[in-house]
């Protein structure tokens, strides 16, 4: 186990920079993940992690020691790519002990680790098969089974859930999970799946463009993300952003409401974000925060999804499974003063 | 009466129809040297300028003559020994050089690619007499490493691998790297088992085309222990006469080895199609 620190990393490609000056603390044991849409730098983050590709400034420390000049198979990390990477032609055995190739250990001590390994994924009876006999889940746990044979400081995983079907990927998630529980390892993993960011993570790292924006367990980027970006990437579906102007009451949002708020804010423009699952209808004694027609409703099973349009600004709210309204009724909606966020509509910076 | 339809009654389409006569005669013109080939090495002299396929009187006398000749024997070995080593040494080389062309970045590269694409274009007959004049001032005429060494690489079968490396995930290479390999270990044991039908493919272009080379061993050599097959079956070409059923003889022996390298390596470009479908 140890802990991985970035400092000031930077990242061209030619005469693009890709990462604009990186900085983070993995503690040791930590399981992090960074999330965000495509480009945004998180694969290149740990591809210079593992060594494959070369910083061009700042530095890498794993274990407190500066990495920048080690190749990758001496900073004892194991990484798990997205298409597994598994060979097809050698058996499932070879496979997992392929790490151990360069190691220098008697050959009987080596069968003894991939036996230990396949023991704890449950690949016992699969030895001998061949990647091609395997399924994708099965696959899966074989490149796990690669990474965790040479028993690293460091897990990298790179979108590994991401060929696999919704449960079978689930099911994954939690098999990853566990073994984190299990064997306490630092793992690092990127992903662009905000869900698998959730449910993974001790921190989650947020990046976009090159840049992190927001470091924080899931609850802490759920319930106060730093800005718009990370406000609406995290939660499904997206916060609801409206915009509006501070006046006297409160704020005036564009589509017609008025927000009352006491703050004083530095800005004059104001954007409020309130996430569709806090966004209720009003029930007897609720205040009613707005009101708009109902559009569409997206049953979800336990909930619906009802999108709302309140005088031509579209926002999502979330009504009940067992009754929902009728399309074209009009719904009044309620949310508690907690659950609403307020970002400066020029910086998109969030605004205690 | 009215008109019924035959269900059971199968048309057959003209486009089909085309199709397989085009194939057939294509068939026939590829199968039929070879037909004429063991066709005259069963005939009698007298026999071998009539066009029977079946000879009148067929013979096995053509086959005893040419294996009783110690010299075939030795031809044969020349031909084993230069085409296996120039195909060991092409598929080493090319492959290395392709999968270097193909997975670094490094100044140059399409410069070195484009250099030894550019070589395809120079035909082999231009290419004679600078490799003679080479092989002169370094001591190889009349040597085995003088019929070998203008094949030991070529510009051909790196492209060929340089394409078929394409297709090998950088992935694969990536974890082989994280996994402590070095480069020539991932290379061998990584890269080269991913591309085994090209590598068939390749070793099987190579044999052939050295098997059968005739005008460079023609003109490096003029030891006729050192002659290869190609070479050494034209001494039954004299002035005045041209044994064909000798020849001939000699030619249908000297596909033996062709086929055994053919069915060999068949068999892994079939496992090589089949592991390439694997994916996530």
């Amino acid at each position: 186990m140890a802990t991985v620190e970035l400092r000031k990393l930077v990242k061209t490609f030619g005469k693009t920079e890709v990462l604009h000056g990186i900085d983070l603390a993995v503690e040791d044991g930590e399981f992090v993940v960074f999330v965000g849409p495509s480009g945004c730098g998180k694969s290149t983050t740990l591809r210079l992690l593992a060594g494959l590709d070369d910083v061009t400034s700042g530095q890498i420390l794993i274990g407190g020691e500066v990495v920048n000049n080690l190749a990758p198979k001496e900073r004892n990390i194991a990484m798990v790519f997205q298409n597994y990477a598994i060979y097809p032609h050698m058996s499932v055995r070879k496979n997992i002990g392929f790490g151990l190739r360069t190691a220098k250990m008697p050959k009987a001590d080596k069968e003894k680790r991939i036996d230990e390994v396949a023991e704890i994924l449950g690949m016992t009876e699969l030895l001998e098969r061949r990647p091609a006999q395997l399924s994708g889940g099965q696959r899966q746990r074989v490149a796990i089974g690669r990474a965790m044979v040479r028993d690293p400081s460091v897990f990298l995983f790179d979108e590994p859930l991401s060929n696999l079907d919704a449960q079978l990927r689930t099911q994954m998630r939690l098999e990853i999970k566990k073994l984190h529980q299990d064997v306490g390892t630092t793992i690092i993993f990127v992903t662009h799946d905000q869900v698998e960011a959730m449910t993974l993570a001790d921190r989650i790292v947020i990046m976009k463009d090159g840049h992190i924006q927001q470091v924080g367990t899931p609850s802490d980027v759920f319930q106060n993300p730093a800005n718009m970006f990370v406000a609406q990437f995290i939660g499904a579906p997206s916060m609801n952003m409206l915009e509006g102007t501070v006046i006297d009451a409160g704020i005036q949002l564009g589509a017609g409401p008025i927000i009352a708020h006491q703050n004083q804010f530095s800005t004059n423009k104001i954007t409020v974000g309130i996430r569709p699952g806090a966004l209720v209808p009003a029930v007897h004694g609720d205040k009613v925060l707005m009101e708009g027609t109902i559009e569409i409703v997206e049953p979800l099973g336990a909930e619906s999804l009802a999108y709302v349009d309140i005088n031509g600004t579209k926002v999502i709210a979330t009504v009940s499974g067992r009754a929902p309204p009728k399309l074209g009724e009009v719904l009044e909606l309620t949310c508690p003063p907690e659950e609403i966020h307020f970002f400066d509509t020029a910086s998109g910076l969030a605004l205690s | 009466m009215a008109d019924t339809f035959d269900y059971n009654k199968k048309r057959i389409a003209p486009a089909k129809v085309i199709r397989w006569t085009l194939l057939a005669l294509g068939g026939i013109a590829m199968v039929m040297p070879i037909v004429f080939m063991l066709s005259t090495s069963l005939k009698w002299p007298h026999e071998i300028y009539n066009l029977k396929i079946i000879p009148d009187e067929p013979t096995i006398e053509n086959y005893t003559y040419v294996l009783e000749d110690g010299r075939f024997y030795q031809w044969f070995w020349n031909s084993l020994v230069i085409a296996t080593i120039t195909t060991i040494s092409a598929v080493i080389f090319d492959s290395l050089v392709g999968y270097t062309l193909c997975k670094f970045r490094f100044r140059g590269r399409m410069i070195v690619f484009v250099a030894i694409l550019s070589t395809l274009m120079i035909p082999t007959e231009m290419l004679v007499i600078p490799w003679y004049l080479m092989a002169k001032d370094f001591g190889w005429l009349n040597s085995y490493w003088g019929i070998m060494f203008p094949g030991v690489m070529t510009a051909f079968g790196t492209f060929l691998m340089k394409q078929f490396f394409e297709s090998v995930p950088d992935d694969f290479l990536e974890a082989a790297r994280i996994d402590g390999l070095n480069e020539f270990q991932i290379w061998w044991s990584v890269a080269m088992p991913l591309v085994t039908p090209a590598l068939s493919a390749l070793a099987i272009f190579i044999f052939l085309g050295n098997w059968t080379a005739f005008i460079w061993p023609l003109i490096v050599t003029n030891d006729p222990a050192l002659y290869t097959l190609p070479v050494g079956l034209t001494t039954f070409s004299v002035e005045q006469s041209v044994e064909w059923e000798l020849i001939m003889t000699g030619a249908a022996l000297a596909t033996i080895p062709t086929l055994i390298v053919f069915l060999v390596f068949q068999r892994y470009i079939i496992r090589g199609v089949v592991m390439t479908g694997l994916k996530g």
